[in-house]
């Protein structure tokens, strides 16, 4: 196919070294000028013209096509239809029949214009001139003193009371906007300080509920090397706070082998080597989820604060600040372990009225 | 018939002296013009001249990217309930048949697997934008690297650096919107980083969320954020961007007929129009396959967000990807005085991001200052030729990457099966070192492709042909370069370092050099001066070694 070009079509010489080489006489570096245009084949071969219109016109029709192929599938096949296609793996059928059928549909018509601008459309290239875009000084100078006399006709630097609490007042007006602001949301008080265990006291002490059972737990449910999470009793998941709660209340329950645990401190506000700490980073608060039986550290998935828990939860790697807020646990005269008071500290990420 | 019509109705009135029109689209035409002014408006732009380059399309893509997401993203409102009610999810996903979640993560589901072709709507918007903020990086360097941000287009240069800024931050919003596990996490981060914020971090807070985290309100506003306020804005500052792109004209190659005086290219009808015009399907195109064959963030699989849970592996969108590194790999200092806690470990974080955006922004006032050049430039500049500027963004782009391994420590940790923490401290070292280290290579790099095309320019290029000499040497015969070669390769300009003013004026009296003076002829120096450019070959060098005998 590639030989069936006419060589008396091809222009006499190619390349524009023949006409420009003049210049070189004085400065070797000169701009020799714009380069002569060079005719595609499609240029001078009307056959291979017509075939470049071809191939145009086909990237369209199968453009037709895909869309055709696009109402099909969204009429034909179910949203719920799963299918294996390799290398993907299980993937919606519908999905994938859309992507695809758009996808080419689109393409196609792109494919189509920029062959047709490339093969068919004329490439000679032709020079533009820039204008500065500064303007020139009689213009300057114009609109200067256009600006002057306006200026004067307002009397805007004469009257400098005017001028003045103008500025004041367009000062202090966007102030109301910033003011209007404040209902976005309630003072922070004291919230992020107490959690739902406030509610325990010595007297009324408020049981721990397994996360996942949701049911009161007894010391001896605690295996050596476990973790196990809680939340204070009465926190529902169907409460309209739960959300806000759990984010401050969420508790890790670990037991460590009394003779393990390096924090004296520690050890004593749990029970028989039971220790309860908020679960919540005091990095920027992600629910810390990754725990090592053999050394008891935890690690915080989303920015890898390790905690060691057998030492008073203290930072021993990573971007946290300071330890997890222990709470302090003991059981009841039934065997529940309940606590008996809030955190000692705000729990979670710190800020600036923490003390 | 229209002369006699004006003579009609008398003087006063203006008629048009206008021929008649040759056929339908011509009156058509000449109504809207007398309307419009459609003609004179399509006079000065109708074949306006676009200069051809591959890498021109990079803003292109930029923008046809954001025309999708906003296609797709009015698509998506009009299935999406943007509220924090919570219900129970009785959807065709089985997995999480009668699972509590927000009404924001079950209409998700439901465009996901119950709205025919909103799966694919929604993989095309996401996959759309992380396309667009990509190019939206790749276009700037382009601009960086060839110096396209020189006047007269700093302030174009801010346009593309807020777009940018805005495109990161909107992506940021929509991917917090469907109120998934992944997404949930992300938005905890953000309290805590505004929580870590001194004296006002906690109101900052209560107000942004209504109340403490996570409230009902958060993705309620973010909607209202991400799809009304931001693109908003953005379209404002696209089309700016746009009219200033036209008003300047594009930028070009050096080349033979190209000056700074005018631009060369293609006209943009029709081959400009076909051309760009058909790139937007074939981005659309692509983009579409793309959301057909490869899943983007699968919020099925993460379930919906609640504030006790976490999976591993929690990642943002990969152009965050720069801000988690530097909150991974920051210690956790914290300063705790007189009833306060200033937390260092994730305030200085949140302050290095703005500033090393902010050092992008300005960087076209801080050349310009540094070279003293209040020249119009419209030739581009090859990275080589601008060794310091080249080292600076090579540096920026590995300061980047290295906070990406850092934002990714966990993922390279299990895949490359590396210890996390070697990879932090190897971050940490790495902000400081990584940088220099690849602006000195960079820079030594520049220069010696500077001496290749000086060799070039002065000896020719090698033809392959060995020649023996009468005497026994064997050399190679090198060819001269043709004229528009020689040209391109000593088209650049090389500005000289600015010298400092001379200690004492003409009347020996001691003249004062103030700091601010100082400094500039120091950073000149260090931009232009020696070791930081090869000097071009010049016209004389060039003569005496191709008219000169014992050379080849």
């Amino acid at each position: 196919m590639s030989h069936d070009m006419s060589e008396d079509k091809l222009p006499e010489s190619h390349g524009s070294a023949g006409q420009h080489e003049v210049a070189s006489h004085g400065d070797p570096f000169a701009d020799p000028g714009l380069p002569a245009h060079e005719p595609r084949r499609t240029d001078i071969d009307e056959r291979a013209a017509k075939r470049a219109e071809r191939q145009v016109s086909l990237m369209f029709v199968v453009s037709m096509l895909a869309t055709v192929g696009f109402i099909a599938s969204y009429v034909a096949i179910d949203a719920d239809k799963i299918v294996y296609i390799f290398p993907l793996g299980h993937v919606s059928a519908l999905n994938f029949a859309l992507g695809l059928t758009l996808g080419v549909a689109l393409f196609c018509i792109g494919a189509g214009a920029v062959h047709w601008a490339r093969t068919l459309m004329s490439d000679h290239e032709l020079p533009a001139e820039r204008h500065p875009i500064e303007a020139d000084d009689e213009v300057r100078a114009d609109v200067i003193e256009q600006f002057k006399t306006g200026a004067a006709e307002s009397g805007f630097g004469r009257r400098k009371m005017i001028r003045n609490t103008l500025i004041g007042s367009m000062a202090l007006v966007p102030l109301s906007g910033v003011v209007l602001l404040r209902d976005l949301g309630p003072l922070p008080e004291k919230k992020l300080q107490h959690t739902g265990w406030d509610l325990a006291t010595p007297e009324h002490p408020l049981p721990l509920v397994n996360m996942n059972t949701n049911k009161p737990m007894k010391a001896e449910d605690i295996v050596v090397g476990s973790l196990t999470f809680a939340k204070p009793e009465g926190l529902e998941e169907d409460d309209e706070t739960f959300q806000q709660q759990i984010a401050k209340d969420a508790l890790m329950l670990v037991r460590i082998a009394p003779e393990n645990i390096k924090d004296k401190d520690s050890a004593e506000l749990g029970f028989e080597g039971i220790l309860a700490y908020s679960k919540i980073c005091t990095h920027v608060g992600c629910p810390i989820s990754l725990y090592e039986q053999q050394t008891h550290h935890a690690l915080c998935p989303c920015h890898q604060s390790t905690f060691d828990l057998a030492d008073g939860a203290r930072v021993i790697f990573g971007p946290a600040g300071h330890p997890l807020p222990q709470l302090k646990i003991t059981t009841n005269e039934e065997g529940f372990l309940v606590a008996t008071g809030d955190f000692a500290e705000p729990v979670g990420p710190s800020f600036w009225e923490r003390s | 018939m229209s002369a006699a019509n004006s003579a009609t109705s008398g003087a006063s009135k203006p008629a048009s002296t206008r021929e008649k029109p040759a056929n339908k689209a011509e009156a058509v035409a000449d109504w809207a013009d007398g309307r419009l002014g459609i003609y004179s408006l399509a006079k000065a732009n109708l074949r306006k001249i676009f200069p051809d380059h591959w890498s021109f399309m990079l803003g292109e893509i930029c923008l046809y990217t954001f025309i999708i997401i906003i296609l797709t993203g009015v698509y998506l409102t009009l299935f999406f309930n943007p509220s924090m009610g919570e219900v129970v999810y009785h959807g065709s996903y089985a997995p999480l048949n009668g699972i509590r979640m927000s009404e924001a993560y079950a209409s998700t589901m439901d465009i996901s697997f119950d709205v025919r072709g909103g799966l694919l709507i929604r993989q095309i918007h996401h996959w759309a934008a992380i396309v667009f903020v990509a190019a939206m990086l790749v276009h700037m360097m382009r601009v960086f690297f060839t110096g396209a941000f020189r006047k007269p287009r700093e302030v174009n240069w801010i346009f593309g650096f807020l777009l940018l800024f805005l495109g990161m931050f909107d992506g940021f919003m929509g991917y917090s919107l469907p109120d998934d596990l992944l997404s949930g996490t992300g938005i905890r981060f953000m309290e805590g980083a505004i929580l870590a914020v001194p004296l006002v971090g906690t109101y900052l807070q209560f107000f942004l969320f209504g109340g403490e985290f996570p409230g009902t309100d958060i993705i309620p506003r973010f909607f209202t954020i991400h799809i009304l306020l931001i693109p908003g804005v953005m379209v404002g500052l696209l089309v700016a961007h746009l009219i200033l792109v036209f008003y300047h004209k594009h930028t070009q190659w050096a080349g033979p007929g190209k000056t700074e005086k005018n631009v060369v290219g293609m006209p943009l009808m029709p081959v400009y129009m076909a051309k760009a015009g058909g790139f937007f399907f074939l981005v659309f195109g692509i983009i579409s396959a793309m959301a057909a064959i490869a899943t983007v963030n699968p919020i099925w699989a993460y379930g919906p967000y609640r504030p006790d849970q976490v999976s591993t592996d929690a990642q943002p969108d990969w152009y965050m990807g720069f801000s988690e590194g530097l909150i991974r790999i920051m210690p956790g200092w914290e300063i705790r005085a007189w009833g306060h806690t200033l937390n260092m470990g994730v305030f200085v974080p949140l302050m290095i991001f703005p500033l090393v955006l902010a050092v992008i922004a300005v960087y076209p006032f801080i050349e310009s200052w540094v070279s003293g050049d209040k020249r119009e430039h419209h030739i581009l500049d090859r990275p080589r030729n601008a060794p310091v500027r080249t080292g600076l963004g090579a540096a920026w782009i590995s300061l980047y990457l290295v906070l990406l391994i850092g934002g990714g420590n966990d993922l390279i940790a299990t895949h490359l099966h590396l210890s996390i923490n070697d990879i932090t401290y190897f971050v940490r070292v790495g902000f400081f070192v990584i940088p220099v280290i690849t602006f000195v290579i960079t820079k030594r790099w520049c220069l010696g492709l500077q001496r290749r095309d000086r060799d070039k320019v002065l000896h020719g290029r090698e033809t392959g042909v060995i020649k023996r000499l009468p005497h026994g040497e064997f050399v190679e015969v090198h060819a001269q370069l043709p004229q528009d070669k020689l040209h391109k390769l000593t088209a650049h300009d090389q500005p000289l370092p600015m010298e400092l003013p001379a200690e004492v004026d003409e009347n020996g009296v001691a003249a004062k050099t103030g700091i601010l003076t100082k400094t500039r002829a120091k950073l000149s120096h260090g931009f232009y001066g020696e070791g930081s450019q090869i000097a071009k070959p010049t016209a004389e060098e060039h003569h005496e070694i191709t008219s000169g005998h014992g050379h080849h």
